[in-house]
């Protein structure tokens, strides 16, 4: 199983360090709707048999995670007529070097947890901590509010992956559940996107600090 | 009935999203908590409440977050109606069903007994509370609501990979992964060590920031500062005991394992340093509505510390959870009375309240003495229990620590409302014409007057219900 699975898992991790060198906010959300893709791919790839529950997961997992997040994404960027990010709090290069850090480390940490045998040299724990990592980064040094919310969905993708080697463990509903939320989710910070555009005339979330002690 | 508890008040939300009429959209609000507590009471008094092959069950637990939350619930939204009728320039109509919705996902978090349905349900909690948050749609409240969404949204994305993490130590340990909770605590003595610590850390974490734990209490103050009065008193008793129970429930899977010392020594740091974050920010806060949001920040970590010590302490938090929660809820609904008679929340600005709302300062007056813990009320009991069983257990440092914060807590907190409260108010906030109604300090009397009962009575079933939650707390069924 291994063979097909880790190399869509090695695209999932170069998607990361794409996302993480990027600066057009363009291609930021087209990186999150192709790792979505691979998620969807992965889905079908890690079930042993091909049956209507993986596929109702895989094309539920590509449709909102790379095709209709990207399309609230990409509305919310039209309207607010931005294209790139202006200076993170930490550049690009060392946020590819953060990542690339984090990434090692996500391997490191993963060879020390006791994994179940069906796991054991695979890089789906490993790839799952990486990109967790990577949401983290982009999360927390990037300033456009849109940027923010790309790393917030490449977060829950880690999360995602990590829930592939737990597919006996987490009931279709819940699959669903979680996905929806995350629409919902999204959703919401989407509109709440516009209305800080509107108000503020920018997606710059550093203008949101009059809230201080 | 275990499902009449979600499918109601949802059912009211989506009415709410049809009715066309303001006026009577804000009616619908007590109508579902009214309907709301009347399942709730149906529920409690039922013994068995089961639905979904065990997927939902009202344990002893469940049942206490449930009652005193849906109690809080129906005062709240007995408030509704006036708050709503004072801002006839602002559409309701999300905000309404949103209030009607958070209920729903709230009995979901109580009744769920699998971790990933209630992840679901907490996640929804948390976005029912968003628009809710944003209803004044000024530049403040959206700032506010961003930061909820925002750190929110981050802290239970870190609680899903921690529950994803307690279902991989069943798989590594070999056995039947599973994410329901009695399989769990059946199987804990056998789950994987590490795995099981990985997802203790991500769990407390991720729902951490969702009670408002210090460090991950940023989005707090914000929130509760720039929230309605009426939302804040939802966030502050509703939500986070949630979020609370969550832990609860995590922290008996960590008991049945055998690792609960660990875990109580994590928490028992962790607690009282929230304690002192916010001791810290309350001196000289001038803000009340921010203090109130710090003193959650101080509750929060006042419970967190009762499970550290254990024992007795169990019974000390979970009271303490009620009690913290009803009087949250009154002096939120206060301080939004106090808020719009003078177009401020600042102690510069805010003064002679007991004049010039003689019934909201005397209940502002009272609900600061009861959360600071002073007798007669409930909060002094729980309190005092959780300081008793850490002294009674060798663990002088904790109780030394625990009491000077809430001797400095009572002194910053006392600082603000006494300023408040007293002297002459200003010309300008003499003459508005807001002024104390029964609907508007109504709901604040009833909660304060049980605070008050709790802490002098306790009654016979609330007590049995208190007793059942510790015992399954010290790994008993």
């Amino acid at each position: 199983m291994s063979h097909v699975v880790d190399p869509v898992l090695v695209l999932v991790l170069l998607t990361n360090f794409f996302l993480l060198g990027t600066s057009r906010l363009r291609a930021v959300i087209n990186g999150t709707a192709l790792q979505g893709v691979l998620l969807g791919t992965l889905t079908l790839l890690v079930h042993h048999e091909v049956g209507v529950r993986p596929i109702l997961v895989a094309v539920g997992a590509t449709a909102i995670k790379a095709v209709v997040i990207p399309w609230l994404l990409a509305r919310a960027l039209r309207e607010a007529a931005i294209r790139r990010e202006i200076e993170p709090f930490i550049g690009y290069i060392p946020s590819l070097v953060l990542g690339a850090v984090g990434t090692g480390l996500a391997m490191l940490f993963a060879g020390t947890l006791p994994l179940a045998p069906q796991h054991v040299g695979s890089l789906l724990i490993p790839t799952s901590l990486a990109t967790v990592i990577t949401g983290f980064i982009l999360l927390t040094t990037r300033r456009k509010a849109l940027t923010q919310v790309a790393g917030y969905l490449v977060l829950e993708n880690g999360i995602f992956i990590m829930g592939l080697a737990l597919i006996e463990a987490i009931p279709f509903f819940v699959e669903i559940g979680v996905l929806l939320d995350l629409l919902v989710a999204i959703f919401v910070m989407g509109i709440m996107m516009l209305q800080i555009n509107r108000e503020f005339s920018s997606l710059d979330t550093t203008r949101l600090s009059s809230l201080k002690e | 009935m275990a499902l009449a508890l979600v499918l109601v008040p949802l059912a009211l939300a989506l009415l709410a999203l049809v009715v066309p009429s303001p006026v009577w959209r804000a009616r619908l609000l007590p109508a579902g908590g009214a309907a709301h507590l009347a399942l709730t009471v149906l529920a409690l008094n039922t013994p068995n409440v089961d639905a979904l092959d065990g997927w939902i069950h009202l344990d002893s637990v469940g049942r206490l977050v449930l009652g005193f939350c849906s109690v809080l619930y129906f005062f709240t939204s007995l408030y509704a109606p006036g708050y709503l009728g004072a801002h006839p320039d602002r559409p309701n109509r999300l905000f309404c069903a949103c209030f009607l919705a958070f209920i729903s996902t709230l009995s979901l978090v109580a009744e769920s007994h699998h971790l990933g349905l209630m992840w679901v349900a907490i996640e929804a909690t948390t976005l029912t509370c968003a628009p809710m948050l944003n209803f004044l749609r000024n530049p403040r409240a959206l700032e506010a609501t961003w930061k909820y969404l925002l750190i929110g949204s981050v802290g239970i994305a870190l609680a899903l990979l921690g529950s994803l993490f307690l279902a991989y130590s069943a798989l590594s340990a070999g056995l039947e992964p599973s994410l329901l909770f009695d399989d769990l605590v059946h199987d804990g003595a056998r789950l994987s060590r590490p795995w099981l610590r990985g997802a203790f850390i991500l769990l407390f974490v991720g729902y951490g920031t969702k009670i408002g734990l210090a460090p991950m209490h940023t989005w707090k103050p914000d929130a509760y500062g720039e929230a309605p009065g009426i939302v804040g008193a939802l966030l502050a008793g509703g939500l986070t005991s949630c979020a609370f129970l969550a832990i609860l429930r995590f922290f008996r899977v960590a008991v049945a394992a055998g690792d609960a010392p660990f875990v109580q020594h994590v928490m028992l740091v962790a607690g009282l340093f929230s304690m002192a974050v916010a001791a810290a920010f309350m001196a000289r806060q001038k803000d009340f509505k921010r203090m109130l949001a710090y003193s959650s920040v101080e509750h929060m970590g006042i419970l967190v510390v009762g499970l550290g010590v254990g024992g007795a302490a169990f019974f000390g938090s979970l009271l303490h959870m009620v009690n913290n929660g009803l009087t949250k809820g009154v002096l939120f609904l206060v301080a939004a009375n106090i808020q719009r008679a003078y177009g401020s929340k600042s102690s510069d600005e805010v003064r002679g309240v007991l004049r010039r709302l003689p019934v909201s300062g005397a209940l502002f007056l009272a609900g600061f003495f009861a959360i600071t813990g002073s007798p007669p009320f409930g909060p002094f009991l729980s309190e005092f229990t959780i300081l008793n069983a850490a002294v009674t257990s060798g663990r002088y440092a904790v109780a030394a620590v625990f009491l000077t914060m809430l001797v400095v807590v009572f002194i910053g907190m006392g600082a603000t409302v006494m300023t408040v409260v007293q002297g002459k108010p200003s010309e300008r906030a003499a003459s508005t014409t807001v002024r104390d109604t029964v609907w508007s300090v109504g709901p604040s009397v009833a909660l304060l007057a049980l605070v008050l009962m709790l802490g002098l009575y306790i009654p016979g079933p609330v007590d049995h219900l208190l007793r059942d939650a510790a015992a399954s707390l010290e790994g008993g069924r």
